[in-house]
């Protein structure tokens, strides 16, 4: 086993991350505010967590990859707890009969970015700086390591009421959506879970790497700005390459839910630089598209962001409201999932909608692959 | 119906009289420390008038009173606070993203049982009412004398704050109760923040209220009290003692419906300017548009119904820079008369501006005829750039809206503003906020999550709750009116969940109303 560089996370790094993790979630995923709750509260009580590099990992080291499903108002009854999901990954470990090297979030976009924190803080191993989105989707095939066609089982469920589920075995990533979100209804509809474990090598060829210190740099740079009374979105865009689309004021949404997604549109009107135009934003969960007089001019997989003008702060898809001061931008997504394969799990298409993928940063040579 | 409505601000207590619809008189008195003698004052002086005279059907109270003690900390009870819902949301208990300062004065002790439902109605395990009976008589023990009880889900099943009210009433019967799901909405913690705030205010409440009764007997009025809410309703006195947390918001939401009451529009915009502060909202339907989010009191995160407004430091007391004659955000506050120009002072204010320009005349205008036309036009035009761009914020529509300007810094809103397509300016205008508590209505509120329901099924069933609850509360079951229809399909649930909220709104019921004074 090689010797890995440990950095301690901070408990201002882990502020920011819950900052950056929430506009990483492209409008979805849940606040990170109950992450950050258990997190502050683990820190005062001693616990700290080590972050890794994937590079680090030898080839047969395992890793756990968790997830907190569920409905995120369902998350605002029933807390996220650091205890549970940490009880998650040690079922893996007894039903595998092995040990974790180390632990990460299956997205760190969302409340989902805090978690593997939450479960390193109480098992004592490191989290690994790489998830399986790079941002925030809605299913659990929607990873970069269902589009690496990497084994989708077992899956752990845990209730703290005392129900323990495993899914052994399904034939699909998609199976293992349909056969876990059941499960997750029935325990209340909100789950702590632990995704098939992965090799050291897997997380090195198919993990979306350094994410968790990009959402700690991100929220840095918005809280940074907020306390100097500078302007968060253009640090933001300069510092992660981003693409300004549409600054203006929300004047109408619409939501439903459809298969059990929360599904709608919202409508932008354009200010200042924008002033006549409108934008309009598909979500199913997170941002999917954004249309611009009919056409669309930004798209899954590239991340859509909907920021609070001033405080450069995320606005997620069940938070938006009237008149909301929104900046509109797209930040460039993980090579892996703009590749044909990554485009068939999480390209337009998937999400329903008959679009060729455009990347925002296709003209700017070398970006976005 | 003739009805008593009285503002208590921090530098003025307004009180108006109104017959039916019209305002008969108004005054305005200096605000107290002791409060209580600043509302005397102003009802002897309005009962001196002889067209005041006559009985009176109602006295209605809008007070920051209770916020204040919050946020300066003052007169807070130790509490204790109960959580049903373990084995869940065991690793964020209650207070834990409290400031520190204000948790460690009013925490006295924290107890975690099970029980809880889930969002379906099932419940997470059964109610631990054995150790519900031991906390009982462990908070006995202690001497602590205000509970908040909060329980998972319990907006959408009471059932166990309701068990654990019964069985602190019989252990520990003179405690003070206060259960969650009588304050407010899904989120646990803002829900139990709310309960929890409003257990800290309990003496005070008591106090206050006790207080405001002495007020008005000693002027010589027999009449049921009321206490207006943050959204623009009113609670019967015995109400606002078990709720004081629902006053919170009250004063802005107060000068909105009377500024909507004054000019006779339920749609409209809104501007308040004040001394220190202009508050901008938007009127729908008569009442002001609700913000949808977290509010922080005193820096403790709660889900009041609360007036979605937006404060800037715009007043008539703003101070002018004289090297750029921006104006505010420092105002001289309630030491207006003193500090101002046109008052004898050295401060060159909002006010004086206004004096020199000829829109107001006050104090001695010979101090502020040395001021410069540019000035005078560059201060006005930094004001009319600063109300055009927080107008235009609060709008959620494109195309112009008309305005209202009230308060007694309305002389501060120009006659044309971009955006705005009528400046309505009303009689009484600088005592709205008293003419806003003395129309206040009585209002009702469902939120639940409805399944296998269609959509408009699921409102009719929000709204049946809601007009109930209206009616428990006072309202004349004849002038409901629905204020606002909201719905929310919750991802991931399944049988088409739907989030719905509604609320409603009455004419307090004059039987209701005399039954309460005894």
């Amino acid at each position: 086993m090689n010797e890995p560089v440990l950095t301690e996370i901070t408990l201002e790094d882990i502020e920011s991350l819950a900052v950056g993790a929430w506009i990483l979630g492209t409008g979805g995923g849940g606040s990170p505010y109950l992450g950050l709750l258990n997190l502050r509260r683990l820190y005062a009580e001693g616990y700290r967590v080590q972050l890794m590099s994937p590079l680090d990992l030898d080839d047969d080291d395992r890793v756990a990859v968790v997830s907190n499903m569920g409905a995120p108002l369902i998350g605002q009854e029933r807390l996220a707890d650091s205890r549970n999901i940490a009880r998650a990954v040690e079922m893996q470990e007894e039903f595998g009969r092995f040990k974790f090297r180390a632990v990460m979030s299956v997205e760190i976009g969302g409340g989902n970015g805090t978690q593997a924190l939450m479960a390193a803080a109480h098992l004592n191993i490191p989290v690994v700086d790489a998830d399986c989105m790079g941002r925030a989707f809605p299913e659990a095939q929607m990873t970069s390591v269902a589009i690496g066609g990497l084994r989708p089982y077992p899956c752990t469920l845990y209730d703290p009421r005392g129900i323990e589920a495993i899914v052994t075995k399904v034939p699909s990533w998609k199976w293992m959506e349909r056969a876990s979100r059941k499960i997750c209804v029935e325990m209340g509809s909100i789950a702590s879970t632990s995704k098939a474990p992965r090799t050291g090598r897997e997380v090195k060829d198919w993990g979306i790497h350094f994410t968790t210190t990009a959402a700690i740099r991100i929220g840095r740079l918005v809280r940074e700005a907020n306390r100097l009374h500078t302007d968060p979105i253009a640090a933001l865009l300069e510092s992660e390459g981003g693409k300004r689309l549409f600054t203006g004021k929300v004047v109408d949404v619409a939501r439903r839910t459809t298969e059990g997604f929360l599904r709608g549109s919202v409508a932008i009107e354009g200010i200042d630089d924008d002033r006549g135009s409108r934008l309009e934003l598909s979500f199913q969960n997170e941002w999917i598209v954004a249309w611009r007089e009919g056409k669309a001019v930004a798209m899954s997989p590239d991340l859509i962001c909907v920021l609070e003008s001033v405080s450069g702060h995320a606005v997620g898809t069940e938070t938006v409201r009237y008149g909301q001061r929104v900046t509109v931008v797209a930040l460039p997504a993980p090579a892996v999932l703009t590749s044909p394969r990554g485009l068939e799990f999480v390209g337009p298409r998937a999400f329903g909608y008959d679009l060729d993928f455009r990347s925002v940063f296709e003209e700017r040579p070398g970006a976005g692959v | 119906m003739r009805r008593i409505g009285i503002d208590v601000g921090g530098t003025n207590t307004d009180a108006v009289l109104l017959d039916g619809d019209k305002v008969v008189f108004a005054v305005k008195r200096p605000t107290t420390k002791d409060v209580t003698s600043g509302i005397l004052d102003a009802l002897k002086a309005l009962r001196a008038d002889p067209a005041a005279r006559g009985p009176v059907d109602a006295v209605v109270i809008g007070t920051t009173h209770f916020i204040n003690a919050v946020v300066q900390r003052r007169n807070l009870m130790k509490v204790a606070a109960i959580r049903i819902g373990m084995p869940a949301s065991a690793s964020l208990p209650p207070f834990c993203d409290w400031p520190q300062d204000l948790a460690e004065g009013v925490r006295g002790e924290i107890f975690m049982l099970e029980g809880g439902h889930d969002y379906d109605g099932r419940p997470i395990v059964p109610f631990d009412t054995a150790g519900m009976r031991a906390a009982a008589r462990r908070i006995g023990d202690l001497g602590l004398r205000s509970v908040a009880v909060s329980s998972i889900f319990s907006p959408l099943d009471p059932s166990c704050e309701i068990a654990a009210r019964d069985i602190l009433q019989e252990i520990c019967p003179d405690v003070a109760v206060t259960l969650s799901h009588d304050l407010g909405r899904i989120g646990l913690l803002e829900r139990e923040n709310a309960a929890l705030l409003n257990a800290v205010l309990h003496d005070l409440a008591v106090e206050t209220v006790a207080a405001f009764r002495k007020a008005t007997a000693e002027s010589g009025i027999d009449a049921p009290l009321f206490l207006t809410q943050n959204d623009g309703t009113v609670m019967q006195a015995e109400t606002a003692i078990a709720f004081p947390v629902m006053s919170f918001a009250s004063g802005a939401t107060n000068s909105m419906r009377g500024a909507a009451h004054l000019s006779g529009l339920e749609d409209a915009l809104v501007v308040d300017v004040g001394g220190t502060t202009s508050d901008i909202g938007q009127l729908r339907h008569g009442f002001p548009r609700e913000a949808n989010a977290v509010v922080e009191i005193g820096g403790v995160r709660t889900l009041f119904r609360m007036p979605d407004l937006l404060s800037i430091g715009l007043g008539g007391g703003s101070h002018i820079d004289p090297a750029s004659a921006k104006v505010g955000p420092l105002s001289v506050g309630y030491r207006l008369t003193q500090d101002a120009l046109v008052f004898g002072g050295e401060q060159l204010t909002a006010t004086d501006i206004a004096v020199a320009a000829g829109l107001l005349d006050i104090g001695d205008r010979s101090r502020v005829a040395s001021i410069s036309k540019d000035m005078i036009a560059a201060a006005l035009t930094d004001a009319t750039r600063q109300l055009e761009e927080n107008i235009d914020r609060m709008k959620t529509e494109a195309g112009d809206a008309p305005l209202i300007a009230v308060g007694g810094g309305a002389f501060l809103v120009p006659e044309k503003l971009a955006g705005v397509s009528q400046i309505i300016r009303v009689p009484f205008g600088d005592c709205a906020n008293a003419v806003g508590a003395a129309i206040a209505r009585v209002s009702g509120e469902a939120d639940q999550v409805f399944r296998d329901l269609a959509r408009d099924e699921a409102i009719a069933a929000a709204l049946e709750i809601a007009e109930r609850k209206a009616i428990n509360a006072g309202a004349d079951p004849g002038s409901l009116k629905t204020i606002e229809i909201e719905d929310m399909p919750i991802a991931y649930l399944p049988g088409n969940s739907l989030r719905v909220r509604v609320r409603v709104a009455g004419a307090l019921n004059r039987i209701e109303a005399s039954r309460e004074v005894a």
